[in-house]
Formats: C-alpha cells, structure tokens, sequence
C-alpha cells in the first residue's frame, strides 16, 4: 500500500543497514556498522548548520537520561541530541529517586519504562550495567558510560573527529594516554579504531596499563617520549585523582612529567599532529593549557561531533529495522 | 526399621578397593551383608546397571540458616543434598550470626534432625564472628558436635592469629579449613586477565589465593594441624600443594565442579551465574586443577553450594554477590570434568566424593563394610538428563549450569539405613 | 498496460518536462531546483542542465534527504544511510521547484514539503515528477508532469532508472517482490 512506494522511491537496501535496538559497546559492532553511523552522523551534522536546528525523527518519543554518575556535558549533548530530533527528554538523578532507598537497578529502570519512556540513556558506575538492562527492559538503551567497560559514543565521536581531520582512520597511529585500566574511553576507542584500521598505542604506568591490552591488539608501551613522535594522534585521557590517592601512582607532578602531553614533548611530535581529549581536562596535568587551546587541538571539534554523533545513534537505534517488528 | 535388600547392582567401594556386581542388605540402620544370596528383606531396591556407593559427603556447602532463610534453610538445603545423592554434608558458619559458638552448633544439628534427610553437620567458625581476630570457643563447639573449622567466605588474614589457630586446632586435631584468599589483593569481581581487562571489571588475581596457601603453608610446617585448602582454583595453588604434600606436610585440599569445568570467558556477557569467589579462572588453571585431581594432590571434591535469592543475583555484575548452587548437580558435572573424558575411574570418583570425605572430617562412613553406618547412594552411570534449576529440590536457583545435558544421577539416596530420596524418570521425590 | 519503457522515451519525456516548466518561468528570474534524493537529485540536474542550455542564468540547486521527516520510519525495512539535505542558495522569496521520479502516495511530497519548511519560506513551491502513477493518499498534486501511468496496478512498482546512477535510462512497471 503506502510502502510500495516509499519502497520505489528509496535506494536499494543495503546490507549494513542498522538493527540493533541498542547501542551497549563498540566491541559489538562490525567495521561496516560504525560506518554506517559515521556515515549517518554526516546528515545530523548539517541539520546543526540550519536555522532551524531540528528534523521531526524522533517526534512523540520520550527519551530519558538515567545518570547514576555526575555528568553535566554527556547529559548536556543528549539531552540536545534528543531535542534537535523533536524527541521530549527526562532527566533522572540518582539523589532524587528512590536508588538511594535500596531500589535494584532494574526496578528503578522498569518504572522509568512504565511511564512510556522510549529509549534510556544509561550512566552507571558498574560495567555491564547497560547489557543488565537490555536483557531485562523493554525500551532501548544507550549505554553513555557503564563503569571502565565502555562509552560507544564517545568512540565513535573520536573516530568522526579523526576521520574528518585525516580523511580516513586506516593505518593511521593513534596514542591513547593515561589512566588506561579504568578508562572506558580507551576500551571503546580501541575497539573502534582497531575494527576500522588504525595502530593503537596504549601509553600508561604498568600500574594503570595491564599487558593484556597487547591481547587485544594495542601496543602497550610505558615509556611517552619513545613513541611520541610516530603518532598521528594522541587522545590524553582525564588523570583521576581518586587513583593517585589509592597508591596506583605516586603524585600529580610525577605523571605530568612522565605522561603529560607538555611543551617538552609537543615539540617532539609530528608537526601535524592532532591532539584530543574527551574532556574534562584538568588543564597542566595531563594536557598544557595552550596545546589544548591551540591549532593542533580537535577538542572542541570533539565536542561539536559528539552532538552528530548521538543524534545519528539515538535515531538508528530508536528506527532499527528488526524483522518483523513494528515500532 | 525396615530392611532394604539393594540388588543387583556393582559395589563400588573405595574402602576395601571393591569394585563387583553383589547385592548389599541393610538392616537396623547398618551395612548387614554384602555378596551374593542374601537373605529377603522388607523392601527390595533394584540397582541393575548402577553402581551402589557409599554415600556421597560434600564437606563445603552453605545452608543461609540461621540469619537468611530464604535463600535456603537447613532442611530446603538438606531435601538438595539427598536430591543429589549426598548422605552427609558439612556446611559453612557464615551464617547469620556466625556459627562461632555451642549454641549455634547445637542449633544446626537440632535442625538437621527436624528435617530428617541427610547429615548436616555443622563447620564452627574459627574465629569469634570469622572477625579474623580472637579465636572461638573451638573445644565447646568440637564437643556439640563441630565437624571441622573455617572463617569461609574470608581467610584469616593475620599471619600471627592464622599461626595461634594452626596450633589451637591442633590440640583436638581437628581440621581447619581455609578460603585462602588474601584481602590486600582482593576486591575484584572476577578474575583479573584479559577477559576483566575487555570487561573493565576490576579483577581477583591468582596470587591472592597462591599467597595465602604459601603462607599457611610455611606458618603450618612446624605446627603441624591438619590443613584444609578450600575449592583450589588456580595452577600454582594446586604446585605449591603438591611440594608441600610431598615434603610431608600435613595438607589436603578440595575442588568444586566449576573449576573444573568453566572458565572466566564465560563471564563475558555479565551473567552473574558466573561470578563466584574464588573465580572462573583460565583454561590452564583448569587443566592443572584436573591434573592435581588425577595425581592425588586435590584429595576431595566439595561444591561449595552458595544459594542466593534471584533478585540478589539480578544486580549489576560488581554489585551481585559470589556464589553459585551446585548439590543437585555435582555428581553428573563431576562425571562430565573427571571421568567421561578418561581422567579417573568411577571408582576413584567415589572415593573423592565419599572415602576421603569421611576420612578427613573423621566420619564413621566412605565405606560399605558390613558393620558400617547404612549410608550409602545409588548411581545410575548411565541416567541421561538435562540440568534443569527450575525442578530442583533447593530454594534457590542460581545455577551455572542450567540447561547442561549431562549423564549420571543418583537413584537412591540412603541415610542411616532409610531411603531418603528416590529418583523417577520424572526427576525425583524427596521422602519426608 | 505497458511495462517497459526505454531511453528514448525517457529523454522524450523528460524534455517534455523541462519544456512545460520553461513556459511556466521566467528565464530572467531566479529559481531553486531541488532534488529527492536520490533519482529526484539526479533528474533535478537534468533538468537544471537542459533549462541552463535554454537561457535560464539563475538557477539555485539543492538537494534533499526526506528520511527524517517521513511519518513511517518504522514501518519500512533495512534501508540506506540517510544522506545529508543541501540547499545552495537562499531559498526565502524565491520559487522553488522540488523534483522527484515517481508520484504514487503522495507522502514522499508531503515530508519533502515539511523539510523545505525548515528551511526557509520559498515565494512558491511547484513540484514536477518523471512519472504519476495514481494512487494518491494525501491531497497532493504534481504541476509538472513527463508521463503519466494510470493503469498501474497497487501491487506493482514503477522503478525509474538513470544512466548517471544505474546505467541506462529505463522506467520499467514490475509487481513488487
């Protein structure tokens, strides 16, 4: 009837086409997939270049941020993500809700559900908390960050960003610095940049940085200075200072001159070189001021991405085509 | 007392090494006969085409009674026991309180007798509340009836507390047994090697375990107590009993079905039936756990039975707590790891499962001795079925190996000379 | 009912097209051709190319992805990638001509027209189509038209094919699979 001819007027499907109800990790995820969402991303970007910032594709659908775990600029992109797709969006804050009174996650989430929320944005301090929920709740999750396991959006931002700098992510060198072990930034971003054909070096204290990584394909490499510069781009990750305090690395000042992207070792690198970080940064520790600032950083580009990025993902997921099911 | 004559099935005695066809007489609660033409008796059991064993004794489960009763109490506990095929088992005092006292044991054993199924003899706690810090009243709790000692759940972490405890012990030459695990290093979730790294869980390291075996293992050379290392899980754990055994040291040790059988991939996914302490370790720590089974270093196989409510094990995975079931299981799973692919007779398995067992907790049973307690279990080696929690006898649920097609069960469960289980085609009922 | 139609009737029919909407433009005035995607965008630079040639000098091109703005994303099956919308020129005040290769249901016109308007607020919409098929489901209309199928059953397609993105120029009329 009315799908014969959207069915003649639109292009042949193709066989990477998105059905995935949720976006929990990037490990899921094909090479063919993440480009289909990068690829998407690109349209969500122009709908940001009008005047009228928004595209109906999400119109009716509630969308709620369950944030377990302070997060003002993830909840802020969402959040915009979801408004520019007409979608109506919810906040959810742990101090308010009855999480604090002993309720299991999937209570909580399965209350949510029952008041017609759509589609969850997930932050949890517990890795696998997003694959808990999808196995137990009916709406589709969004995993923003579950514990040191991953934070899918985040990747693919990375990978946008990187691909718009370097026209491709293939055979391209990319450092990952810091606090590796407990960053899902770093797992999400080595599954994607793996699946899509780029070297990953892991940089990091042997304390932070367990060789298994070299299991998974990355170099794991201790010492800064002696790949510095090989790289086409280093990703400093956030120092979080709860881990110096528990003896996995002895002072502030200690891994700035160890693992801080300084002057020193700025001058070191390509002269291209194109640095990023998922924010927030703790300016002087694990980034100088005016490299963060500069002409060689992507980070505000980073931010900007991130808006495309999660508009395509909350618009794949929410229309994934599953067989036979009806939305 | 009813008189059972069980006929025509092999005897499968590691006590005596007998492993033949003869038919077995039961009378007021002892082994009466054991050989051909027996006289008849009130009640004929046939065994044809199983085994008849002594029966089997689990010396690690938890029974949550006192203090968390719906997970499992001392008799839901006890009706998967004999479910199982277990005459006797031993559980934990990491109760709620603690079983650090004589009243505490009696109350065990007091509950034990209400139920009336299997043996369940109590584990006094070594130190008072398993604080790891003053010792428990071990003499009055060993006169009510206290089986053997553990702080289980914990180690004690104290080098000069676990040395004083070695030598306490010792002077009723009873047992302790350790949860070797060093809290310093602990903490994790699961094991910590590249499947925690993938998951970004934080990880539970073979050396914990290995360090405070070699620890209690240098502080017991010159004590003496006989050593208990509780559910091995790693290579080196099972190295540093094997030179500690042939130095002459009094050590033993046990193994539980999921170590034998499962390794830490299968926590990929988040699935909390797979999250236990200690740990699903790697296909190596397997291998070698196998290996010390075959070569006598493991003396003794122990399910460390972990019941759980299912909304407890429905929580993030750092949040749920360790722990799986295994007593309406083990002896299948035990068949599937140790004996289908060739690593040990059937023979050997009961003297795992029942000789030892009793030897080690000093138990007048492990044995089909005419004379002997009238314990014994009923095996078909042949019974073909499907691991299915949803009809076991227990409260709870959490199960790694639901759905499992496995072979092997128990038929008949005798204790003290009555039937206390018997199975059907259709699974089994527990007698009350 | 005629199932095949071949290169020569499809440049016929599209210089019909080009024909009719000269005689409704001003050549001297500006106007915005914009394309669905993805065989409108390709027509729509056809028709730029043949009007250009007859003297018009200020022609503004866009194309546009409708997607997002369909009112069955749910219904249809594994599609492609939704691809981005261009509009070049500044389209307030201006006609606009919106193009597409097959009218049927009318709801592709209707989500092109709720895009547009986010766009801007052209002096006037016109909208011309390779093909009209019949079978409207909304109150929607094509001002220009190259050829007209009325016989077509409800079960059939009518798939248009251009040499720039399937290799020839052919409309074939054929039951849906």
């Amino acid at each position: 009837m009315s799908t014969n001819a959207h069915k003649t007027s639109a292009a042949q499907a193709s066989p990477s086409a998105w059905t995935r109800p949720h976006l929990l990790s990037l490990e899921a995820l094909s090479r063919e997939e993440i480009e289909f969402v990068l690829g998407t991303a690109d349209s969500f970007k122009e709908v940001s270049t009008r005047s009228v910032k928004k595209v109906p594709a999400l119109r009716g659908r509630v969308l709620e941020n369950a944030f377990f775990e302070d997060s003002t600029r993830s909840r802020t992109s969402f959040s915009l993500a979801a408004s520019r797709l007409s979608a109506d969006v919810v906040d959810f804050s742990e101090k308010g809700s009855s999480v604090s009174k002993g309720e299991t996650l999937i209570d909580t989430v399965r209350t949510i559900e029952a008041m017609g929320v759509d589609i969850i944005v997930l932050r949890h301090p517990a890795a696998g908390s997003a694959e808990l929920l999808a196995r137990n709740v009916r709406c589709h999750i969004v995993n923003a960050g579950d514990g040191a396991h991953e934070h899918p959006t985040q990747g693919l931002l990375d990978l946008y960003t990187l691909r718009e700098r370097f026209g491709r992510i293939a055979g391209l060198k990319v450092a990952i610095v810091g606090d590796i072990v407990n960053s899902r930034v770093a797992r999400s971003n080595l599954w994607g940049l793996k699946k899509l054909g780029a070297e990953v070096i892991l940089v990091g204290p042997p304390t932070l940085l367990p060789r298994s990584f070299e299991t998974l394909g990355a170099k794991v490499v201790h010492d800064f200075d002696s790949i510095i510069g090989e790289v086409d781009a280093v990703n400093m990750l956030r120092v979080q200072f709860e881990r110096i305090q528990s003896s996995q690395f002895p002072s502030v000042r200690e891994f700035t001159q160890l693992f801080g992207l300084t002057h020193e070792r700025f001058a070191r690198c390509k002269k291209d070189i194109f640095v990023m970080h998922p924010g927030p940064m703790n300016r002087g520790i694990e980034i100088s001021s005016d490299i963060a600032d500069g002409p060689s950083s992507g980070i505000l580009k980073q931010v900007t991405n991130g808006l495309a990025v999660r508009m395509a993902v909350l618009y794949l997921v929410t229309h994934a085509a599953i067989e036979g099911a009806t939305t | 007392m009813t008189s059972i004559l069980i006929q025509g099935g092999t005897i499968l005695d590691p006590s005596q090494n007998m492993e033949q066809r003869a038919d077995l007489l039961i009378d007021n609660g002892k082994i009466a006969a054991v050989g051909a033409n027996l006289p008849s008796a009130d009640r004929t059991i046939s065994a044809a085409g199983c085994y008849v064993t002594p029966g089997l004794i689990d010396i690690h489960v938890h029974f949550r009674e006192p203090g968390d009763e719906e997970e499992e109490t001392i008799a839901t506990g006890a009706a998967a026991a004999v479910a199982g095929g277990f005459t006797t088992v031993c559980c934990m005092p990491n109760t709620k309180p603690p079983l650090d006292n004589e009243a505490q044991i009696e109350f065990v054993l007091r509950q034990a007798r209400t139920a009336g199924l299997c043996k369940v003899l109590p584990i006094g706690a070594i130190t008072k509340g398993r604080a790891g810090k003053e010792l428990a009243e071990i003499g009055g709790m060993i006169q009510r009836g206290a089986i053997a000692f553990s702080d289980d759940g914990v180690g004690i972490a104290d080098a000069s507390v676990m040395r004083k405890s070695l030598q306490y012990i010792r002077m009723f030459d009873a047992m302790l047994m350790q949860h070797c695990e060093e809290p310093a290093l602990s903490g994790g979730a699961m094991h910590a090697g590249v499947v925690s790294t993938v998951l970004g869980l934080a990880g539970i390291p073979a050396e914990a375990e290995q360090l405070m075996i070699a620890r209690d293992l240098l502080l017991n050379r010159t004590i003496g107590c006989r050593y208990h290392v509780q559910h091995v899980s790693t290579a080196w754990s099972v190295e540093l009993i094997r030179r500690a055994k042939r130095d002459g040291q009094k050590v033993t040790a046990e193994v539980a079905p999921h170590h034998l059988l499962l390794t830490d991939e299968s926590c990929r996914g988040y699935d909390t039936n797979f999250k236990m302490n200690p740990p699903l370790r790697t296909a190596a720590d397997v291998a070698a756990c196998i290996a010390g089974v075959k070569d006598g270093t493991i003396d003794c196989l122990a399910t460390d039975h972990a019941p759980h409510r299912a909304e407890e094990k429905e929580l993030e995975f750092p949040s749920a707590p360790f722990g799986v079931i295994g007593l309406e299981c083990a002896l299948a799973l035990y068949v599937k790891a140790l004996v289908e692919p060739g690593h040990i007779s059937w023979i050997r398995l009961i003297e795992l499962m029942s000789t030892t067992p009793a030897r080690l907790i000093k138990l007048d049973g492990g044995s089909l001795r005419p004379g002997k307690v009238a314990d014994v279990t009923v095996i078909d080696p042949q019974r073909a079925w499907k691991i299915d929690v949803n009809r076991f006898a227990g409260k709870s649920r959490n199960c790694p190996f639901d759905g499992w097609d496995v072979k092997g069960r128990a038929v008949a469960t005798i204790v003290e000379g009555e039937v206390k289980w018997e199975g059907d085609p259709s699974g089994g009922k527990v007698r009350e | 009912m005629r199932t095949q139609y071949e290169q020569a009737d499809v440049g016929r029919a599209i210089e019909h097209l080009a024909a009719k909407i000269a005689a409704a433009f001003d050549a001297g005035k500006p106007l915005v051709i914009v394309g669905i995607r993805t065989r409108g965008h390709t027509l729509a630079d056809r028709l730029a190319a043949l009007l250009a040639a007859a003297g018009y000098r200020h022609i503004g091109r866009g194309v546009l992805d409708i997607t997002l703005y369909r009112d069955d994303l749910s219904e249809i099956g594994p599609r492609p990638m939704v691809r981005p919308t261009h509009l070049e020129a500044n389209i307030d005040g201006r006609p606009l001509l919106l193009v597409d290769d097959v009218l049927f249901t009318g709801r592709s016109i209707r989500a092109a027209l709720d895009a547009l308007s986010d766009f801007g607020r052209p002096s006037a919409i016109r909208l011309a189509v390779l093909v009209d098929r019949g079978g409207r489901e909304l109150p929607i209309q094509a001002d220009f038209v190259g050829l007209t199928l009325s016989d077509v059953p409800p079960d059939h397609r009518v798939n248009v094919r251009l040499a720039e993105t399937d290799g020839k120029d052919e409309i074939l009329v054929e039951p849906a699979p």
